[in-house]
């Protein structure tokens, strides 16, 4: 295909009109303190560019979020994790290493017939696929919100139980951020898997 | 040696180290906070915010990014210094330090103020200024070309071989754009142009073609946007400074602004009139004996800079890069002719005035 190109005047082809034009363009964009802003119009009053300014400001994160993996305590604020060990094993980093309470048989809530002696989680491993999330059957442990993992030194970032239990919280934080499909009240895996194997059926 | 500290600042060698002294001291703040304006005023016209956290060291006081700078120069130092072992390395040693060089040494000839005392404000007062800095800025070239050919890779190779096509078509234009200034002027000295400026309209007015074609000129002198092919980095990766780093690339980056500062510190001196303010004698005439007045002739005449580099940063955030055909026809086709037509203009109109 030919294209035509378009005869320029004698005034366009001495620059000036387009160079007027740049100057007119970036002029608009240097002074454009408030108008641009993508973040600017999430947060009143800030005079933004498209810039975020990370560590002041904060993107919000979205449901579903998969970001690192905590324990997460039941209403009573006991441990849910009954040390199965099923995180562990589907665990593709083997990022997580749980150590079984043996026969010490120390138990924190009713209708559990174990808790683990040590959860750890190497966040240096982790890949955050959701995988141990997916897979516990107490519904235990969840990818929050955290995206920032910092530390100083590699043994810091391996989080031990007591310290993934207290960013877990209580399970509310969990349900709230996994709200899905209009089980708002607890995420109750086993339904939504039953549900979904229903639907399943329905579409053969 | 000397007996007294008065016998030591009368030896005009001293007062010349002072000049040298003060003159880098000047600049090279200058050129690394050409830096940081080229960083916020690029993210500002990008909506963008730039670098706005280093202020202070260890407090926390921003200062609206002020310290940059400093994490920028302690950053060049601690990286790895790496020279790539199919290099050639005398050279490519030797090529930051020649890209550099020649922009400093083209500020020695330069006016930057009027008087400081009994001192001239001109390191080196020398009779044939302006061939004296166009024999050092096409010096510059180079360094770039240096680098090219001691890289030994491809893409410097090619930025070095634009470059010297580049700067050579446009020095001849640059030189031939302001020989009408001298034929008015009627003197090569330097501080003679301030004169003939400061008892006159400034030379910006008395002919704009010669400092259109010197500006653009300028801009390809120090490869800036819309000439900067040698370094293109959408085309050849960094160009010539592909293959170096830290220090190295520094020294390169400084010796570019340190290129804008003297091209802009050209510009005021030969258009727009050095130190002197068209408002009144206090702007006009050189300060004798008082040092507030050398002083502010001293700061006119680096805010006029300031204003070039503003426009030179500016401009850089505005234009495409041009085409190379396109970069050698303007200079070989429109600016050497319109030049050259000026310089024939320029002779008739004085031999007209003038008989």
């Amino acid at each position: 295909m030919k294209v035509d190109r378009t005869e320029l005047t004698w005034w366009e082809r001495l620059y000036l009109p387009t160079l007027l034009n740049g100057f007119k363009v970036t002029l608009r964009h240097f002074f454009s303190w408030k108008r641009s802003g993508v973040y600017g119009d999430k947060q009143k009053g800030y005079a933004a560019k498209t810039t975020m300014q990370y560590p002041e400001e904060k993107w919000d994160v979205p449901t579903g979020y998969r970001g690192a993996p905590y324990l997460v305590k039941d209403a009573d604020t006991k441990t849910k994790c009954v040390s199965c060990q099923l995180c562990e094993f589907v665990c593709p980093p083997r990022a997580i290493r749980i150590t079984p309470p043996g026969d010490s048989g120390v138990v924190d809530r009713e209708g559990a017939e174990k808790m683990p002696k040590e959860f750890e989680i190497d966040m240096l491993r982790c890949i955050y696929c959701g995988f141990c999330q997916e897979v516990c059957p107490e519904e235990a442990i969840f990818l929050l919100e955290d995206y920032a993992i910092t530390g100083e030194n590699r043994e810091e970032l391996i989080y031990d139980m007591e310290k993934l239990l207290a960013l877990g919280g209580a399970d509310k934080r969990a349900y709230d951020h996994h709200v899905q499909d209009g089980v708002g009240e607890g995420i109750k895996k086993w339904e939504t898997k039953t549900r979904e194997a229903g639907e399943q059926a329905k579409f053969h | 040696m000397f007996a007294t500290i008065t016998e030591l600042f009368a030896a005009p060698w001293v007062m010349t180290l002072l000049k040298v002294v003060a003159v880098f001291a000047v600049v090279m703040p200058m050129v690394a906070y050409s830096v940081v304006a080229e960083r916020r005023i690029s993210a500002w016209i990008q909506d963008r915010v730039g670098p706005n956290r280093v202020g202070i060291p260890f407090t926390n006081i921003k200062l609206l990014g002020l310290g940059q700078p400093l994490a920028d120069g302690l950053k060049s130092f601690v990286k790895e210094d790496f020279t790539p072992a199919h290099v050639r390395k005398v050279f490519y040693w030797m090529a930051p330090a020649v890209a550099m060089v020649p922009s400093f040494v083209v500020l020695a000839v330069l006016p930057f103020g009027s008087m400081l005392g009994k001192q001239k404000m001109v390191i080196a007062d020398l009779d044939v200024g302006i061939l004296f800095t166009f024999g050092i800025v096409s010096l510059g070239v180079y360094g770039v070309v240096l680098a090219g050919y001691a890289s030994n890779s491809k893409y410097p190779f090619l930025g070095g071989i634009r470059s010297s096509a580049q700067m050579i078509s446009y020095e001849i234009a640059m030189g031939m754009a302001v020989v009408p200034v001298f034929m008015l002027v009627g003197d090569l000295n330097l501080g003679a142009v301030i004169d003939y400026q400061a008892s006159g309209a400034w030379l910006v007015f008395k002919q704009p073609l010669a400092f259109a074609i010197f500006l653009i000129a300028i801009f390809a002198e120090t490869n800036r946007l819309p000439f900067d092919l040698p370094e293109s980095e959408t085309e050849l990766v960094a160009g010539y400074n592909t293959e170096y780093s830290s220090m190295r690339f520094a020294l390169f980056f400084m010796g570019e602004y340190a290129a804008m500062i003297a091209g802009s510190a050209l510009m005021v001196v030969l258009f727009f009139g050095g130190w002197t303010l068209p408002f009144g004698d206090f702007f006009n005439t050189p300060a004798q004996s008082s040092i507030g007045k050398g002083l502010v002739h001293i700061g006119v005449f680096i805010a006029k800079i300031a204003m070039f580099l503003g426009l030179m940063i500016w401009i850089r955030w505005m234009l495409p890069r041009f085409r190379y055909d396109q970069l050698m026809n303007i200079g070989w086709k429109r600016f050497l002719p319109a030049s050259l037509a000026n310089i024939i203009l320029t002779a008739i109109v004085l031999w007209v005035l003038h008989s």
